[in-house]
């Protein structure tokens, strides 16, 4: 295998893992905050179709980037009021925000399907543009994805060396004690869920704007319930969700790689590659990994009064 | 859950109990038709003139009344399969997975043993699409009774791998030589097609759902496993203390879930296509699921919302036609109503006992 082609690999592992990677880091601060949000798939859905929506219309995709993160943060927030303001089952809810992301993405998007955009401009990140075999490879990414690395940055500092982070994990670990220090564990759950939202925008935007340029009816695959089984892989850790998120991303890069490569293997069958992965992933960790889960994670904040 | 499921109180009887619950479910559902109204207003949409149109189609002529119930038989069959592991606290969302796996096994079947007559072909079919099923189901049955997984995680993801290998299977192997433009089996032959009713697509399949049902409500009610459901549902732990054993239960009740599921399979592609294609089920599984949440496990909820998704479902395929709706909006009806039952707004409650 050529150098040209182990880049080419590589270069695809990261386009299709960053909208996992965003999403699992809305999904580590939920469960950190002692959510668990099954609805995520939906929440992707919805900023996906909301965001191509927007770019289609006003032709400009960061318009568009921020409208998938707004629509991400909204569909949340309706999760939020079911879960904590109404004390809902977080599953069920969660399942329930999903059914309602397949309808509300299709009607948003019916008018788009089939639209292509031009999506946003990729380049070589200018140091590296010097590098022979780079600049002729595919090895030019999009915005979305070098914003990347300052966010992993941004979320580890606001989860481990600010106040709220330290407010956001005592909630998801005793919500009554952490209501007994002082703090309003409805209020930070609340905002955790919009950020939660608006990172899932970020990357709905990613899969739909800048990296497929298309919609079309659950384009998402899948990818909200990876995020989940990814972030009991990266123990609740935003970093360690990079290594995860490049593992699938791998495993669908190899699925194309296999396809180009002219192996026999249909193609319905690598299609099914990246979640058997995601099985054995779970499989693997799920059982040595729960000790690592926030103490109270899916259990409902019943209030003090 | 618990809070749509009407408890018996001291005095009332079992007609007022009914009663209850029926005035319970309209009101839920006119709640949500009209959040569902807005959302299509926003939409650009006529919302009464979308639901005047499903009215019309599928109460107003025997033909689209015959395409509600065709609609509701695979729905009875996978709630019950969501219901049942519901019971013992197992969410089962694998249902569509489960369903694929036993349409595939049961094809298998129509395309093997084509010299069977069809009383000794049917019941092999049921049999292979309940095993298709039920050996889906024992995966994530396994990792959940070992500690290891959540089934909650493990069906959701399995979901996205069942349809991929039938789909194979169409392309591959099974694909009839016939026909190019569509992939899809070959015909099955006569003896492995569910008999339908008075020259309407409505099959056996609806008797043997509405047996189901009845088995259901009964084992749930009267039997020692009932019982013993009830106590692992009502708190796991005093249950295994009390020497139910949680483990067999966790796995034998998802596998008998995913044989409903399978059962579901198979009357689709016997009863209704006569062959295997792909995709041929529009999310079965998936509203199974809502409406085993929406009756809380209910038999008579469940009853009636399979009828009202159905006729949901029914709606859409005419709303998709004349109002360009696409047909995921069902999802979107039968969601918001979800949310009004979990959200239990106080006017809901009414006398809880």
């Amino acid at each position: 295998m050529s150098l040209l082609s182990i880049l080419g690999v590589i270069s695809s592992a990261i386009f299709s893992g960053t909208s996992l990677l965003y999403t699992t880091w809305g999904e580590i601060l939920d469960e950190r905050a002692g959510i668990v949000n099954l609805g995520l798939e939906g929440v992707l859905l919805v900023s996906a179709s909301t965001g191509f929506a927007v770019a289609a219309r006003s032709g400009n995709p960061y318009i568009g980037v921020l409208a998938a993160m707004l629509a991400g943060g909204l569909m949340n927030l309706l999760f939020g009021f079911m879960v904590i303001t109404r004390r809902a089952n977080q599953l069920a809810s969660g399942l329930a925000l999903m059914f309602f992301g397949f309808g509300l993405s299709a009607l948003i998007g019916k008018p788009y399907t089939g639209t292509m955009i031009k999506g946003m401009p990729r380049f070589i990140f200018p140091g590296l543009a010097g590098i022979p075999a780079l600049s002729t490879s595919q090895f030019k990414f999009d915005v979305l994805i070098y914003l990347a690395v300052p966010i992993t940055i941004l979320i580890w500092w606001l989860l481990f060396r600010t106040r709220w982070g330290l407010s956001l994990r005592a909630v998801g670990e005793n919500a009554n004690t952490a209501f007994a220090a002082g703090y309003n564990p409805r209020l930070i759950q609340y905002q955790t869920l919009f950020v939660c939202g608006l990172l899932t925008g970020l990357g709905a935007a990613h899969l739909s704007i800048a990296w497929t340029m298309t919609w079309a009816e659950y384009m998402t695959a899948g990818r909200g319930f990876i995020a989940v089984a990814l972030v009991i892989f990266s123990k609740w850790h935003p970093v360690r969700a990079i290594a995860g998120a490049l593992l699938f991303g791998g495993a669908v890069a190899f699925q194309l790689l296999l396809q180009a490569m002219g192996i026999a293997i249909s193609p319905f069958l690598l299609d099914t590659i990246p979640y058997i992965l995601t099985l054995l992933v779970l499989i693997a960790w799920g059982g040595t990994r729960r000790h690592a889960a926030p103490a109270s994670l899916g259990r409902v904040y019943q209030g003090s009064e | 859950m618990s809070q749509i499921t009407s408890t018996p109180s001291r005095s009332s009887t079992s007609v007022l109990i009914a009663v209850q619950v029926i005035v319970r479910y309209l009101f839920i559902f006119l709640i949500a038709l009209v959040l569902f109204g807005m959302i299509l207003v926003i939409a650009g949409k006529n919302p009464l003139a979308a639901i005047s149109d499903t009215l019309s189609f599928t109460l107003g002529s025997t033909f689209g009344f015959s395409e509600v119930i065709v609609k509701m038989i695979p729905l009875v069959f996978t709630a019950i399969a969501v219901a049942l592991p519901s019971r013992v606290v197992l969410i089962n969302v694998g249902a569509e997975g489960q369903l694929y796996m036993g349409a595939w096994l049961a094809a298998w079947g129509a395309l093997t043993f084509t010299s069977l007559p069809a009383w000794a072909l049917l019941p092999l079919m049921a049999l292979l699409g309940m095993i298709g099923g039920s050996l889906w189901a024992l995966i994530p049955a396994f990792l959940r009774a070992r500690g290891l997984v959540n089934e909650t995680i493990t069906t959701l993801l399995m979901n996205y791998v069942a349809p991929s290998i039938v789909t194979f299977f169409i392309y591959g192997p099974w694909r009839s030589r016939g026909d190019a433009l569509f992939p899809q089996t070959a015909d099955f032959v006569p003896a492995a097609r569910l008999p339908a009713f008075f020259g309407t697509r409505v099959h056996f399949g609806l008797i043997l759902a509405l047996i189901l049902l009845v088995l259901y409500w009964f084992i749930m009610k009267y039997t020692r496993w009932g019982l013993e459901m009830r106590a692992i549902g009502g708190n796991p732990q005093a249950a295994r203390r009390n020497g139910i054993p949680l483990t067999t239960y966790i796995i034998v009740i998802m596998c008998l879930g995913g044989a409903f599921a399978g059962l579901a399979g198979m009357s689709e592609i016997s009863g209704i296509h006569g062959r295997l294609r792909p995709g041929f089920s529009p999310g079965f599984g998936y509203m199974g699921f809502l409406i085993s949440w929406l009756s809380g496990g209910n038999p008579i909820g469940i009853l009636i919302m399979s009828f009202v998704a159905a006729l949901i479902s029914a709606g859409a395929d005419i709303l998709q036609i004349n109002q360009g709706l696409p047909y995921a909006v069902v999802n979107l009806l039968l969601a918001i109503t979800l949310f009004v039952v979990l959200a239990h707004p106080t006017f809901l409650k009414g006398k809880k006992a």
